[in-house]
């Protein structure tokens, strides 16, 4: 009997935050799409619901409709297992991220505000990130064009060539907390913004975010998208759900980027000042969460795409030295201080 | 139990993967299977309570390795042999008679794996996988740990020597640098 109260706690969890971020993947297409138009003084979506609010309702719907096409000479296994390859892994890193402080209690049932506290959360979330490139390079390959292949193989390239300085990055605040656990990590960094690692750590920041824009694909490192030479990369032959699929990971990675972004360097569900500390800490995760996303479209609006050559000499040459330079100065000032 | 019937799981797994990697008649199926078997193994370590291990396991070999075999497989489109008996097979089977024997020798000989260590399972419960890994390299082990890092740092230099002492192209070798390089520097990141 407990064994089954305690499978379905867990299993509602699953569902809260897989819904909570299947939701907010929905509405960041809407809210992409607004802010955009909003910064290229248009409109936007506005005929479906009020202010085009249902406009993701209806995309979906649409896409869901939509006739399921598998070129002719596609391996058809992989074209379809392609997708799946990329979606898992966006969403299962969400098991490990803290949204909150307090669990909350029912009778002598507890819901923790996370799903797991892994004691190598950082690294979990990692592994299971560096899986994703799989379903991009097999989408390509299996679609039997190209295109999509080409836009495949730089897609898996430039993932895995931004995944070094990303880790890199995340050793300082690794080292700060003295922890891969999320949880501890955002407890490390308790009592005020000043005690927030991106106070001590801002190359470390700054290299993160860089990294984790390049890993989701986005502007302005969306190479393997580029639709000016590759139609539209690796899922140039979908359409569809199992498009969909594709667009679902690409937004569902840039939320859990976000996340582990908030966890790592703003202090996660941490108030910045302590008399503001009756805002519930849920409040704190998502507002900082939106703050960061809002950041990912507003770059999108303003800054053109890069070359890919200048992609790679960037990352090897720039972001891996200055990562290499933090993690090493960050371990050292920590062995003098304490 | 459970624990017991997981094992079953990853280690048939793990040895069904080998096989298809190995009998696979396309080589994009065979590297598919080496990725199965690969997370498999992931799947024992954490049995073994070695987290860390496992994720390493993941980053290192499904992550980055397997991906450039990929890649290369991809890029050349390389024909599957037809036959399996090539003129190779007695080096072959001479060298997997060998690793077995050691294999065997091993499983049942336990006490020369149960020599041990400072480290024993209690002890690493109580720190932490993570810790006492850390604490085992960076203390006990800090020589071969060095030596390991400085061996891969060669095979890198290797590596770039090899690919940039042909053609010098502006754009097409820095690729091929960059797959070998990235591959040590994946292994130097999961080491340090």
């Amino acid at each position: 009997m407990d064994i089954a109260i305690q499978i379905g706690v867990v299993l509602f969890q699953i569902v809260l935050v897989l819904g909570g971020v299947l939701t907010h993947v929905a509405y960041l297409t809407y809210a992409e799409r607004k802010v955009l138009s909003d910064m290229q003084d248009r409109l936007g979506p506005m005929e479906v619901g009020p202010h085009g609010l249902l406009q993701p309702l209806a995309d979906g719907l649409k896409l869901f409709f939509k006739e399921d096409i598998i070129p002719s000479g596609a391996n058809k296994i992989i074209f379809s297992a392609a997708p799946i390859l990329v979606l898992v892994p966006a969403l299962i890193g969400f098991a490990v991220v803290p949204f909150g402080r307090d669990s909350l209690q029912i009778g002598s049932i507890e819901i923790t505000p996370y799903i797991a506290d892994l004691n190598i959360g950082v690294l979990y979330i990692l592994a299971f990130a560096s899986i994703g490139a799989y379903g991009i390079l097999l989408g390509g390959w299996a679609s039997n064009s190209k295109y999509a292949l080409l836009g495949g193989l730089r897609s898996a390239a430039q993932c895995i060539s931004y995944e070094l300085p990303l880790g890199l990055a995340l050793v300082g605040p690794i080292l700060l907390a003295e922890s891969l656990s999320l949880k501890t990590m955002t407890e490390a960094q308790g009592g005020g913004f000043w005690h927030w690692f991106i106070i001590v750590q801002p190359v470390a920041f700054v290299i993160y975010m860089i990294c984790a824009i390049a890993e989701t694909n986005r502007l302005p490192f969306d190479l393997p998208e580029a639709e000016s030479e590759l139609v539209a990369g690796f899922f140039t032959e979908y359409s569809g759900m199992r498009f969909s699929l594709f667009f679902l990971a690409e937004y569902g990675n840039m939320i859990l980027v976000s996340c582990i972004a908030v966890v790592a360097f703003l202090g996660g569900w941490q108030a910045p000042f302590s008399f503001l500390e009756f805002i519930p800490p849920i409040i704190w995760f998502l507002a900082k969460i939106y703050f960061l996303l809002f950041f990912y479209i507003w770059l999108r609006a303003t800054v053109p795409r890069l070359r890919f050559d200048q992609l790679m000499t960037f990352c090897w040459k720039v972001m891996l030295p200055l990562a290499l330079v933090n993690a090493l100065v960050t371990s050292i000032v920590k062995y003098i201080v304490t | 139990m459970t624990g017991q019937l997981l094992f079953l799981y990853f280690g048939g797994m793990t040895v069904a993967g080998a096989i298809v990697a190995v009998a696979a008649p396309n080589l994009v199926y065979s590297a598919l299977a080496l990725l199965v078997t690969f997370i498999h193994i992931a799947g024992i370590y954490i049995l073994m309570n070695a987290e860390f291990i496992a994720a390493v396991q993941i980053i290192v070999y499904a992550g980055a390795i397997l991906v450039l075999y990929l890649f290369v497989l991809m890029l050349f489109n390389p024909r599957q042999e037809k036959l399996y008996m090539h003129k190779q097979y007695k080096v072959g089977v001479f060298l997997g008679a060998v690793v077995l024997f050691l294999m065997l020798f091993a499983g049942f000989r336990t006490e020369i794996l149960s020599l041990g260590g400072s480290y024993t399972p209690d002890l690493v419960e109580e720190l932490g996988h993570t810790r006492a890994i850390g604490n085992a390299l960076f203390t006990d082990f800090i020589f071969p740990f060095e030596m390991a890092s400085l061996i891969l740092l060669v095979a890198m230099f290797g590596a770039i020597i090899l690919a940039g002492s042909g053609r010098r192209r502006r754009k097409g070798p820095g690729g091929r640098v960059d797959l070998s390089a990235r591959d040590e520097a994946k292994k130097a990141l999961a080491d340090s």
